[in-house]
């Protein structure tokens, strides 16, 4: 994904002069090219992520579109007020883009599981949040971030996810994208965990319909969520982050409004997969913490 | 351009505004807003090239208040110089009003909302870079609270600056010596601070903070490396009973303080 997303945003900083990159002394192997192709417009700050999230915020003041890329916790969560108010209050140019989702840096520990950023990303008002769920939303969402105005977080694995869709797709924050067809159960992923679902659901539930949940500002298409929530028996929602407020819960608020203002006329039994609000004490592979936690389909 | 007043009379003309403001809306910080004052005045009534005709004007000088709950003063230069209206002025901190109690960048003038500490000099920091590659002859001004020094945010900054050397930039720190609770020098000592910040590589200076005629001397001064200028300042100047006392960091005045605060102005700048 990190490989998709810097390639996109070379490619559109090639015709858009405003485009920058910050980086807070990390990105080895991935920010180098950039750097080469546009010296005056790259810069490593250091390992300073509030200065850096604030001089982001001052380069978008005098009109740039500034990335910002970090792992996980230290895009995010260490310089969180500057993002809230030097960039999202302001309605600044910045896109945060954090990689390391979830457990991709397993073991590396806790300091670098990006386990609770959605949450607390999602809560941000401006804020367009995505999580893409392979190598052609990661493109898709690069390419549409570059074109929009505000602030954005993207959540990004690391290297070498599938590529789930198998061609050029369109994202639309809001929509949900189709994965698979299917009839009774409904599995709802956001993030990079879309391709271990599909082979849990390959394994346990192969007629389940799957899709893709890239979005989690905002809200999510009223007529598609209903027509779904209303087809389906059973929605079971996947994420690689705590249950806390993350994907799931957006999917129940999503749920919520829609039943309270009479657009579904039941409730949906949604069942939600994610981490139990605890955190992993243990080293391990990606896989091996999220089975750890038995993020698995029932 | 605005209004040009004499430092002097544009500081006095301030600095009332500002004590009526405090006392009519029971409001605080008159205590911080009285250091920073004579800083405001030589800005805006001087140095700064700031008009409020065009508050976006893209070779504007531009100036950072960090310590953004000191606002009655920073509203008060707004509108002498013209940014604001007399009744908007006066509407401060009323439901609706966009003059929240710390400065709000929704206001002509503010560049940036500030009011928690720490903010506004990373952020100067990116648009003295941005101004600089565009060959702009713009100005960085950045007032910080000496109590704000606190905060690690503005160390990183002050490494970026100097290792950028922006040299458009220029941090001013209000050096009041008191913060929220009590003395700086009890609470977290910030001193020897002119040597602390020189190590850093700036062009440096530390100066009487009130002084009309050196603030116009430094602040006008432009070199080829960052400028820092320490601003030795009293928290509460001007009103006897303020000087000094940190309880003027949360204290409205009552109607007799008021008049008697007043009193002291006029013969302080008869």
């Amino acid at each position: 994904m990190r490989n998709t997303f810097i390639h996109e945003l070379e490619k559109a900083a090639e015709i858009d002069s405003k485009i920058f990159l910050l980086v807070g002394d990390l990105g080895f192997s991935v920010v180098e090219n950039f750097q080469t192709k546009f010296p005056d417009r790259f810069l490593n700050v250091g390992i300073a992520e509030q200065n850096m999230i604030g001089i982001a915020a001052g380069l978008s003041m005098e009109g740039f579109n500034v990335y910002v890329y970090s792992i996980g916790n230290f895009a995010t969560l260490r310089c969180l007020e500057q993002i809230r108010y030097d960039v999202c209050y302001h309605r600044q140019n910045v896109k945060v883009v954090a990689v390391g989702a979830g457990f991709a840096y397993g073991s590396l520990g806790a300091s670098h599981h990006a386990t609770e950023d959605l949450a607390i990303m999602r809560s941000l008002p401006h804020m367009l949040v995505a999580a893409p769920g392979d190598t052609r939303e990661t493109k898709a969402i690069t390419h549409l971030t570059t074109q929009h105005q505000g602030p954005a977080y993207i959540r990004l694995g690391r290297a070498g996810e599938a590529d789930v869709h198998g061609r050029d797709i369109q994202v639309t924050p809001g929509e949900l994208i189709q994965v698979r067809a299917g009839k009774k159960t409904l599995i709802l992923t956001s993030g990079g965990i879309l391709s271990w679902a599909m082979r849990e659901a390959d394994e346990k539930t192969p007629d389940a319909a799957i899709y893709s949940v890239p979005f989690l500002s905002g809200n999510l298409n009223k007529k598609q969520l209903t027509q779904l929530l209303t087809d389906f028996d059973q929605v079971i929602t996947m994420e690689e982050h705590q249950l806390n407020g993350g994907f799931g819960s957006f999917i129940l608020e999503q749920a919520a409004d829609l039943y309270s203002s009479g657009a579904l006329s039941r409730f949906p039994k949604i069942r939600r997969i994610g981490i139990p609000n605890e955190f992993a004490e243990i080293c391990g592979t990606q896989d091996y913490l999220r089975d750890h936690f038995a993020l698995r389909l029932p | 351009m605005g209004i040009r007043l004499e430092t002097k009379e544009y500081s006095k003309k301030i600095k009332k505004n500002a004590l009526e403001l405090v006392f009519r809306k029971r409001a605080s910080h008159i205590g911080g807003s009285l250091s920073v004052a004579d800083i405001l005045a030589v800005l805006f009534s001087r140095v700064a090239k700031l008009d409020p005709k065009t508050p976006k004007a893209p070779d504007r000088d531009r100036l950072f208040f960090s310590k953004g709950h000191c606002c009655s003063i920073f509203y008060a230069c707004l509108f002498e110089s013209g940014f604001i209206s007399k009744e908007e002025f006066e509407g401060y901190a009323d439901n609706g009003s966009r003059l929240t109690a710390h400065v709000s960048h929704k206001v002509p003038g503010v560049e940036l909302s500030t009011g928690s500490l720490g903010h506004a000099f990373p952020v100067a920091c990116g648009v003295a870079l941005a101004l600089l590659k565009r060959s702009s002859p713009a100005r960085v001004f950045c007032i910080l609270s000496d109590g704000e020094l606190n905060e690690g945010s503005n160390w990183e900054a002050l490494m970026f600056a100097a290792h950028h050397q922006l040299k458009n930039i220029c941090v001013i720190v209000d050096c009041n010596r008191i913060q929220s609770l009590g003395f700086t020098h009890d609470i977290l000592n910030l001193e020897p601070l002119e040597q602390k910040l020189a190590a850093f590589n700036f062009d440096i200076v530390r100066i009487p903070g009130h002084h009309h005629d050196v603030l116009t001397r430094e602040l006008a001064k432009e070199t080829n490396r960052p400028r820092l200028i320490v601003a030795d300042t009293v928290k509460g100047k001007g009103i006897s009973f303020m000087e000094n006392d940190n309880i003027w960091h949360y204290k409205s005045p009552s109607e007799s303080q008021f008049e008697q605060a007043l009193s002291e102005l006029d013969k302080e700048y008869s």
